[in-house]
């Protein structure tokens, strides 16, 4: 049973609200109360853009138990904007090939059914798109 | 069963209201009619509409809701979160049976602790209903804000005429104050019968409708007595509308109904996106009236009629205001969203959406 942990990390994974240091200004995700940049306590809290890039993917072919419904899908280390590399699915790819640099942008996604497929809790996450409407990714820069 | 005496009266708040946020979603999925055709009549037969479309494996009416309502906060300017009374959403697709789709959402977009939330059914005029109930919230000066949000991810049996058409998209909006709007609302006004066109009983997959009884005494009936009404108390008459968008479970029955009241193409076609998305339920009438706000002016007025089985329709009218123009460049356009497209098979579909047997 996972579900106080999956309610503990609602916020961060529904919205990806990190912390910002109030000392060095370091932008921390996942939040962890002190900062992995100066060791001081950091818990202010932060709100990502959701605006990355892949650093570096692969496909799962063979997923972990939970996940074989989504089999195969695709799973990057994304650099986001503010800095923090996070872990996540890629989604909404279509046809189109994943490339190491590519933008991305956060989505909150079903990640998968906690225990029982039908009856259990839904845990929702964020995944990552291919970037689109780049009139708003200019607009926002 | 008499027709009744009683007079229509307008809904209209003491605290003018309007839309000062909103925002459409539609997954990038699309099945086209004939690929459906294909499988289940060989290919025979005319088909609803051009394609439909089908929300990914990862999304349902919460995940949709949520990009939705985030791209109506983007257009509303600087309103905390935290300011927004409640978060209602509406839709014959919730995720859960039991455990509201709204706390997901309010949640999602930290609009949590100190709201309303709650999850609307009406079959497909659920959005709108909630949107009434907002114009009241802010209306009576208790809110500022309230969030209304109809999205729905539809469900057709497999081979069922309603497969053609049963889709996945919707639309978020925010209402506040008039003076803050994007667009006022100048008035409401439902028709709401016991009429049992369509319905999905309880631990069922799939709706069963009444077949043909779904047009005249169901859609037709409620949509131009709403609409009738609405001119009546209005003192107005299709020729003051630059835009009319009304629910759209297909192509012929919205461009009969705006033939019908007096509209001409011009006025309806902007709205009317079901031949490239097929019908969204919940989502229907309020995803046109977001596609309108994407291209109106200021001055602008526009009419929307809504329809949910089992029966009703609500009618607004709303005018444009100065604000449009530059608030909604903050988000993308609903057009943007139809035009990203991925096709997908008959066989991705009936995984993707659970129609095969694997127990």
């Amino acid at each position: 049973m996972e579900i106080s942990r999956h309610w503990r990390l609602k916020k961060q994974r529904y919205a990806l609200i990190g912390e910002v240091c109030p000392h060095c200004e370091a932008k921390i995700f996942p939040p962890r109360d002190v900062c992995p940049e100066c060791g001081d306590e950091a818990k202010t809290e932060f709100a990502f853009s959701g605006r990355g890039k892949v650093y570096s993917y692969t496909t799962v072919q063979n997923a972990p138990q939970g996940y074989a419904d989504a089999a195969p899908y695709t799973v990057a280390l994304v650099q986001l904007d503010e800095g923090p590399m996070v872990t996540a699915q890629l989604t909404d790819l279509g046809s189109q090939k994943v490339e190491i640099g590519m933008p991305v942008e956060m989505v909150t996604r079903r990640l998968r059914s906690e225990g029982d497929q039908e009856r259990g809790m839904l845990v929702y996450s964020y995944k990552f798109r291919p970037a689109e409407f780049q009139r708003l990714a200019v607009a926002a820069d | 069963m008499s027709e009744t005496h009683a007079k229509p009266r307008l809904l209209t708040p003491s605290r003018p209201v309007g839309i000062v946020g909103y925002g459409a979603y539609v997954p990038r999925y699309r099945l086209p009619a004939q690929e459906i055709s294909r499988v289940w009549t060989g290919g025979m037969g005319g088909t609803p509409i051009q394609e439909k479309s089908v929300p990914g494996p990862d999304e349902d009416t919460a995940t949709m809701s949520i990009e939705a309502a985030r791209n109506a906060l983007a257009r509303a300017g600087d309103v905390d979160p935290a300011e927004i009374r409640a978060v209602w959403v509406g839709s014959e697709s919730h995720p859960y049976a039991v455990k509201p789709t709204s706390t997901i959402v309010a949640e999602a977009l930290g609009i949590v602790p100190y709201t309303q939330a709650g999850d609307w059914e009406f079959a497909c005029k659920a959005g709108t209903e909630a949107m009434v109930a907002a114009m009241g919230f802010v209306g009576s000066g208790m809110a500022d804000y309230a969030l209304a949000i109809g999205m729905d991810t539809a469900q057709g049996r497999p081979g069922d005429a309603l497969e053609y058409t049963a889709a996945a998209g919707g639309a978020a909006y925010l209402i506040g104050p008039a003076e803050e709007a994007l667009a006022v609302i100048e008035g409401s006004l439902s028709y709401v019968t016991d009429t049992p066109d369509f319905w999905r009983r309880a631990y069922q997959k799939y709706p069963e409708h009444g077949q043909r009884f779904t047009g005249e005494p169901a859609y037709f009936k409620h949509i131009t007595s709403a609409a009738r009404a609405f001119f009546e108390v209005t003192g107005t008459g299709p020729q003051d509308y630059r835009f009319a968008v009304f629910h759209q479970p297909n192509t012929k029955f919205p461009t009969r109904v705006a033939t019908s009241l007096g509209f001409s193409r011009e006025q309806f076609e902007t709205g009317l996106l079901v031949p490239r998305i097929g019908n969204t339920y919940s989502g229907a009438a309020i995803i046109g009236l977001s596609a309108i706000l994407d291209v109106a002016e200021p001055g602008d007025r526009i009419l929307m009629v809504s329809f949910g089985s089992g029966a009703g329709s609500d009618a607004f009218g709303l005018r444009v205001t100065e604000r449009l123009p530059a608030r909604r460049q903050r988000a993308p356009f609903t057009q943007e969203y139809i035009a990203r497209r991925t096709e997908i098979d008959y066989a991705t579909y009936a995984r993707w959406r659970g129609k095969l047997v694997l127990k």
